[in-house]
C-alpha cells in the first residue's frame, strides 16, 4: 500500500541540540499510530514537522499525490490561546481555508454547511454562536477537533487529546476516535498510551530517536499488563517489561 | 457651532479625524490580536529617524519616514520569523535609535527648525489638502487590502500554526500586515503625530472590545469610536483652547473609562471579561 507520508532521515533541533534525529516513518491508510515518549522527548517537534509548521534541518517528508492539502491537526487545547474575539462556527471554517481561498470574502455556503453539520456531529450545534473564550477545555477541544475534521483529512493528528480529562470525556473522545478510524489515518501523540491500548495499529516510541513497533508485539495477555502498569511500557530492555530493549544506534543496519 | 465648522481648518481636522479613524480601526484590531502595539510604537519612532534625515537632505519628509520604517517593519518581521526571541530587545532598540537619529538631523539642519512636539502631537489643526489627499489614499489602500486578505490575516492572527499546516502564506500575509501597519503609521504621523497613532491604533479597539466579541463588529466600532473620540477632541480643544491632539487622546481615554464602568455596572456581573482585553 503506498504510504500517505513517507518520512526519511528527518532531523530537526533548537540552537544547536538535535530535538529530532533521523527519524523514518510511514503513514499508510488507515493506520493508527501511537506515538509516545517522554516529555520533551521531541513528539510535538515531529508533529509540527510533518504538518510544515517547521522546517527540517535535513531529511525528506514526501506526501501521496492528494495527500498533502488533507492534513487535520489538533493542537493541545490547554495551551490554545484563546483571546481572539471570534464565534465556535467562524473558527471551524478557518478549517476550510487552504492556499487557494484565504483571499477574498466570499464565504461557501457548501462549508459553511459542512461546519454546522461537523459540529452537530460532536454535539456542538447549540454553542455554534458562542465566542471561543466562553468554552469549557472539554468543549474547546471539540472545537479544535471540528476544525481539523470539516476538510476531511486523509490523516488526523492529535497532540495529547486525553491529557487533563475526566474519564467521560476521555471515553467520548475515544469514541469519536472509533467512528473515525474508517475514514482516516491517525496518529495520536500521548505520554500515557494506556487508553488506546485496545486501538493502535504501530506504536512508535520517540526520545530524540524513534523506534517502531507493529501491534504483534504486544500481545493480548502483555496488553493487560499495559493497563496494570502504563509506563511500564517505555521502560525498554528493563525487567519486567513489554517489549525488548532497542538496538543501539551503531548496531543498526 | 455651525460657524466653527465654516472654518476650513476645522473642516480639514474633521476629514483627517474621519480617516485616521478609518484607517485605524480596520488596522488595529489585527495589532491588538497579534500584539503588535509595541511594534507599532517602535515603527513610528524608527519614522522619525527618517523624517529627520528627509529634513537634512531637503527631500520630502514623507519620502524618509516611509523609507525607515518600511526598512523597519521587515527587519522585525525578519527577526520575529526566525524565531530569535529578541523582537523585544529589537523593537526597544530601534525606537530609541530612530529617535535619536531624528533629533541629531534636525538639529544638524540649517535654517527653519521643525518643532519636534508636532511630530509627537501632530497638528490636526494645520492639516493641508495635499495631507489629506495621501491619507485618503491610504485609507483605500488598507481598507481595500484588509477586504481581499481578511480570511488570511483572521487566520494568522487566530492560530499562525494551524495556518501554516493549511499551507496559507502565513510569512508573506505577516509581512503584508507589517508592512500595512507601516504605511498607515508613516501617513497618520505626518497629519495626527506619533502618539495620536498610537492612541486610535489602541483606544478604540479596548472601547469595541468593551461593547462586542465579534471581530467584524469590533473593526467598525472602532472607526465609529475614533471618529467619535476625534470630534469630541477637538470641541473639547477648541471650547478649552487646549492642544487638539491631546485633547483627542484624553477624550478617548475618558470614553474607555466610562464605557468600562457602565458595562461593570449594567452588565459585566455575569459576563466574562472581553477577549482582546490583555
Amino acid at each position: 500500500m503506498e504510504p500517505l507520508i513517507a518520512i526519511e532521515h528527518l532531523t530537526y533541533g533548537y540552537e544547536q541540540r538535535a530535538v529530532v534525529e533521523d527519524v523514518s516513518l510511514r503513514i499508510v491508510p488507515e493506520d493508527f499510530i501511537l506515538l509516545i515518549g517522554p516529555n520533551g522527548g521531541g513528539k510535538t517537534t515531529l508533529l509540527k514537522l510533518i504538518l510544515g509548521i517547521i522546517s527540517p534541518w535535513s531529511g525528506t517528508i514526501r506526501f501521496r499525490g492528494d495527500a498533502e492539502g488533507r492534513l487535520g491537526y489538533v493542537p493541545q487545547f490547554a495551551n490554545f490561546n484563546r483571546t481572539f474575539p471570534i464565534s465556535v462556527l467562524d473558527m471551524v471554517l478557518t478549517g476550510c481555508l487552504n492556499r487557494e481561498n484565504y483571499y477574498l470574502s466570499r464565504r461557501r455556503n457548501a462549508d459553511r454547511e459542512k461546519a454546522a453539520a461537523t459540529l452537530a456531529k460532536l454535539g456542538l450545534i447549540e454553542r455554534q454562536g458562542s465566542n471561543i473564550s466562553d468554552l469549557s477545555g472539554g468543549q474547546l477541544q471539540r472545537v479544535l477537533i471540528a476544525r481539523a475534521l470539516v476538510s476531511d483529512p486523509l490523516i488526523l493528528f492529535l497532540d495529547e487529546p486525553t491529557t487533563s480529562m475526566d474519564a467521560s470525556s476521555q471515553s467520548g473522545l475515544l469514541e469519536l476516535i472509533d467512528s473515525l478510524r474508517a475514514h482516516m489515518a491517525i496518529v495520536v501523540v500521548t505520554h500515557d498510551p494506556t487508553p488506546y491500548a485496545h486501538r493502535y495499529d504501530h506504536i512508535a516510541c520517540l526520545n530524540r530517536e524513534l523506534h517502531y513497533h507493529r501491534r504483534g508485539e504486544l500481545d493480548s495477555p502483555t496488553l493487560e499488563k499495559v493497563y496494570g502498569c502504563p509506563v511500564e511500557i517505555l521502560g525498554h530492555g528493563i525487567p519486567h517489561t513489554l517489549l525488548p530493549r532497542h538496538a543501539r544506534r551503531g548496531d543498526r543496519p | 457651532m455651525s460657524e466653527v465648522l465654516s472654518y476650513g481648518f476645522i473642516q480639514h481636522a474633521i476629514l483627517a479625524g474621519i480617516m485616521a479613524s478609518v484607517v485605524c480601526g480596520v488596522i488595529g484590531p489585527f495589532i491588538v490580536a497579534r500584539r503588535m502595539v509595541f511594534i507599532s510604537g517602535g515603527l513610528s519612532h524608527t519614522a522619525f529617524g527618517g523624517l529627520g534625515i528627509a529634513y537634512w537632505l531637503g527631500i520630502h519628509p514623507l519620502l524618509g519616514a516611509t523609507v525607515f520604517v518600511l526598512a523597519a517593519a521587515v527587519l522585525i518581521a525578519r527577526i520575529h520569523e526566525k524565531n530569535l526571541n529578541q523582537n523585544d530587545l529589537a523593537i526597544g532598540i530601534l525606537w530609541a535609535v530612530g529617535v535619536a537619529i531624528g533629533i541629531i538631523f534636525i538639529h544638524l539642519t540649517p535654517g527653519y527648525a521643525p518643532d519636534l512636539m508636532t511630530f509627537l502631537f501632530g497638528n490636526i489643526l494645520t492639516v493641508s489638502p495635499g495631507d489629506l489627499l495621501v491619507t485618503l489614499l491610504l485609507v483605500l489602500t488598507v481598507t481595500a487590502t484588509v477586504v481581499v486578505l481578511y480570511r488570511g490575516f483572521v487566520a494568522v492572527a487566530l492560530d499562525e500554526e494551524y495556518a501554516k499546516a493549511r499551507r496559507l502564506p502565513v510569512a508573506s500575509l505577516k509581512m503584508g500586515l507589517m508592512v500595512l501597519t507601516a504605511l498607515s503609521i508613516v501617513t497618520l504621523i505626518q497629519v495626527v503625530g506619533i502618539l495620536l497613532v498610537i492612541a486610535l491604533l489602541t483606544i478604540p479597539v479596548a472601547i469595541a472590545s468593551e461593547l462586542t466579541r465579534d471581530f467584524r463588529r469590533i473593526m467598525l466600532l472602532s472607526i465609529l469610536c475614533g471618529i467619535f473620540t476625534c470630534l469630541a477632541g477637538l470641541l473639547v480643544s477648541y471650547v478649552a483652547e487646549l492642544p487638539s491632539g491631546a485633547s483627542i487622546i484624553l477624550c478617548g481615554g475618558a470614553l474607555l473609562g466610562l464605557v468600562r464602568i457602565g458595562n461593570r455596572l449594567f452588565a459585566g456581573r455575569k459576563s466574562p471579561p472581553p477577549t482582546l482585553r490583555q
